[in-house]
């Protein structure tokens, strides 16, 4: 009986010398520089955002300015295709500025009566009109790489947090995995690839790029590109951090109602749960278990 | 029940009526008011009850998030969307179903390890055990065929992966992959009859359940003791016991369930199920759910031919042995003693086993390289020892602790020292130490 306890004691220590020496290795070959082979080079940066947490809520300013650059840079080549304009009311505009929103976009509508396709203003019913036909135009528009539809993108991309970062994330309720990456690969162009890497034609070192050490966008953003008149600052990092909010909330509109009626049920919870245990406890007084 | 006789007693002019033509009332009464349990459950017992409500949550979210969807491959991510984003509390729904699966599981793997310490599945609860892990089957089938339906990324190549499992099999396995996928790749008709067999599985499950609450009811339920009920000191009314017992189990279990659907929703899920299905880009890894890990890690294990046996068909086998492996354990355990707690190698090695599978769970999900293969390997193979080697020579050789001769002595001998009340009703004093 020792016998097989020692054995199994020493099955067990080689397990865990196993996986030690399995976490060096995975260390060691990130390690790597000039060839890396495990994506993202980098983690995201931890930024801190306004909906995080227990009872985070967007700021709906940074929404408008999000708005703004998604408009006037990502819209080029990014659909946002499951975003119907009425949504945009969350970000604090009033039914008529919707409206008035939507209607400085053309929408191909039809056949009408005649048969014939025709084209009208947006109406906030309508979903944001994509930059491209289809799919194969925008890849073929783009070196081959369709750029991704945003409507869900901050809910769509996460880089693996790795043990044990994952189980405190239950605890802290990490969820900006999206905004994070989004914004550290805004803000990553500026790295500048290690010497001897090998960067492909046509696409751009991003050392935040999950899918790889470049990817096909160009850095597009620029400081100034994008004109605020609420007095932020016009930078890259402020932009990048903008559109991210802007997009965590297209992903997930209902994220304030859910926390807030989450705040409710767990209350409720908490002192439906207290009262049942008490009566649990007057229910079984006399009885030993 | 119980196999005790009824102490149903109509009271009213209705019940009499139903009593005389359809006992229901009698049915219930007997079931979950006067059914005796031992006195002695820790909240490991309240699992059960957790899952019959899990379940029934599931139906329901199921069936309202059903009247929203569609099971077409063009228009079924699109329609999971709506449903979040336009549905009345939509969101709600489908965080709370897929949610809601997860925890199901984690019901689940309590329940199926509370099983297995206590020794739940030694006669007379053989048949109950197996119907428990037919239960557990048709949860995978279920949970996996539920992810395929939002149509992301993981939804199809999961779907891709575990079918493409069938294959292996000699002689049958490519029919039997095209019977699946109802073509030759995952498509529409993948789609459609997944979604068909979704919906029909959790009334299979109920079914079942009503065969386990059956069989329970039978032999009655084990204890931490591991002792049968003897006498009547021995146990308490499942109402109000039981119940509030159970209740407060259940409301604990709730909360864990609400923190994460309403906080971390996505934390299960993979990011990857939030990109629709493309069949021209695969994901750089593909897992399935996590409850499916420890299987997974066991599959990818085998990396080496037995024989004729070449190292794809080994890792299914070695997958479906993992859970086929669970249906003989009444027969692979020799030891007299149920319970753990009077088997002091067989609680080490439990243990050992539990932190094995949670060990196999974190592999599953790490790329198949290296290390990390070979410690599948170590695992995997500890998996198969615990069942095949361990449980059948451990009974033979181990020597158990002292055993109390009943409930009521384990329940006395406990509480020593204090003034202890024997539960109302329990006056027959022919068990006292």
């Amino acid at each position: 009986m020792k016998k097989i306890v020692t054995a199994l004691a020493a099955a067990g220590l080689m397990l865990a010398g196993v996986a030690a020496y399995a976490l060096a290795a995975e260390e060691g070959e990130g390690h790597s520089e000039a060839e890396p082979t495990h994506f993202p080079i980098l983690h995201p940066e931890q930024e801190s955002w306004s909906f995080a947490g227990p009872f985070g809520t967007y700021d709906k300013a940074q929404l408008q300015r999000g708005l703004k650059v998604y408009k006037e840079v990502c819209s080029a080549c990014h659909s946002m295709k499951l975003v119907p304009f009425r949504e945009l009311e969350g970000l604090g505009y009033s039914e008529a500025q919707v409206k008035a929103f939507a209607a400085g976009y053309t929408i191909q509508d039809g056949p009408n009566d005649e048969g014939e396709m025709f084209e009208r203003p947006g109406k906030p019913s309508d979903y944001f009109p994509s930059p491209y036909p289809n799919d194969e135009t925008a890849a073929i528009s783009n070196n081959g790489a369709a750029p991704p539809d945003m409507s869900l993108l901050a809910k769509a991309r996460g880089v693996e947090r790795g043990f044990p970062t994952f189980i405190f994330d239950i605890f802290t309720q990490y969820a900006e995995g999206g905004p994070d990456y989004i914004h550290s690969l805004l803000t990553g162009y500026n790295h500048q690839p290690p010497a001897g890497m090998q960067i492909a034609e046509g696409t751009h070192y991003n050392p935040y790029f999950i899918g790889g050490k470049s990817l096909a966008m160009p850095d597009p953003l620029s400081d100034g590109v994008v004109t605020y008149d609420d007095g932020s600052p016009q930078t890259v990092d402020q932009y990048s951090r903008d559109v991210s909010a802007f997009l965590m909330y297209v992903a997930e509109p209902h994220l304030e109602e859910r926390k807030k009626t989450g705040f409710r049920v767990m209350i409720f919870l908490i002192l439906f749960g207290a009262l049942v245990y008490l009566t649990k406890r007057k229910v079984w007084a006399g009885v030993a278990h | 029940m119980s196999g005790g006789h009824s102490t149903y007693t109509p009271k009213t002019g209705i019940e009499r009526w139903f009593d005389a033509r359809m006992p229901l009332p009698r049915l219930v009464y007997d079931s979950f008011v006067a059914y005796p349990v031992p006195r002695n459950l820790n909240y490991a017992w309240t699992f059960g009850g957790i899952l019959s409500i899990m379940l029934v949550a599931q139906i329901l979210t199921g069936i309202v998030l059903a009247m929203h969807y569609t099971s077409d491959t063009t228009l079924a991510f699109g329609s999971v969307e709506k449903i979040v984003r336009d549905v009345n509390s939509g969101w709600l729904l489908r965080y709370l179903h897929s949610n809601g699966a997860s925890f199901f599981f984690i019901a689940v793997y309590i329940h199926i390890f509370r099983g297995l310490f206590y020794g739940s599945y030694k006669a007379p609860r053989e048949l109950l055990w197996v119907l428990g892990c037919i239960i557990y089957l048709l949860m995978m089938a279920t949970g996996f065929m539920g992810y395929v339906l939002p149509w992301g990324q993981m939804s199809f190549w999961g779907a891709t992966v575990i079918t493409g499992f069938f294959t292996a099999i000699p002689l049958v396995g490519d029919w039997i992959q095209q019977l699946l996928l109802g073509g030759f790749a995952v498509d529409n008709p993948t789609l459609n009859r997944f979604f068909a067999l979704h919906y029909l599985l959790p009334f299979m499950i109920a079914g079942v359940v009503v065969l386990h609450v059956w069989a329970l009811h039978v032999t009655g339920q084990n204890n931490p003791t591991g002792i049968e009920v003897k006498s009547k000191t021995d146990t308490v009314a499942f109402t109000p016991y039981a119940t509030i017992k159970d209740g407060f189990g259940m409301v604990v279990f709730l909360f864990f369930l609400a923190y994460f659907v309403f906080y971390i929703p996505n934390y299960l899920g993979h990011p990857d199920n939030y990109t629709q299905a493309n069949p021209l880009k695969t994901p750089a890894h593909i897992v399935p759910e996590w409850y499916f890990l420890p299987f997974y890690a066991i599959l990818r294990a085998i990396t080496f031919n037995i024989g004729p046996i070449n190292s794809k068909l080994g890792g299914v086998l070695a997958m479906f042995g993992a859970i086929a492996v669970l249906f003989v354990v009444p027969w692979l355990d020799t030891s007299k003693v149920r319970s753990a707690v009077y088997r002091p190698w067989y609680k080490l090695f439990f243990w050992l086993f539990v932190v094995d599978c949670v060990l196999l769970g974190w592999l599953g999900s790490r790329p198949a390289e290296g290390a990390y293969v070979a410690m599948a390997q170590v695992c995997t193979l500890f998996y198969f020892a615990f069942f095949l080697i361990v449980m059948p020579v451990l009974g033979l050789i181990e020597t158990p602790r002292r055993i109390p001769n009943s409930i009521t002595e384990a329940v006395l001998e406990k509480n020593k020292g204090a003034h202890v009340a024997l539960p109302a009703g329990a006056a027959s004093p022919e068990a006292k130490v």
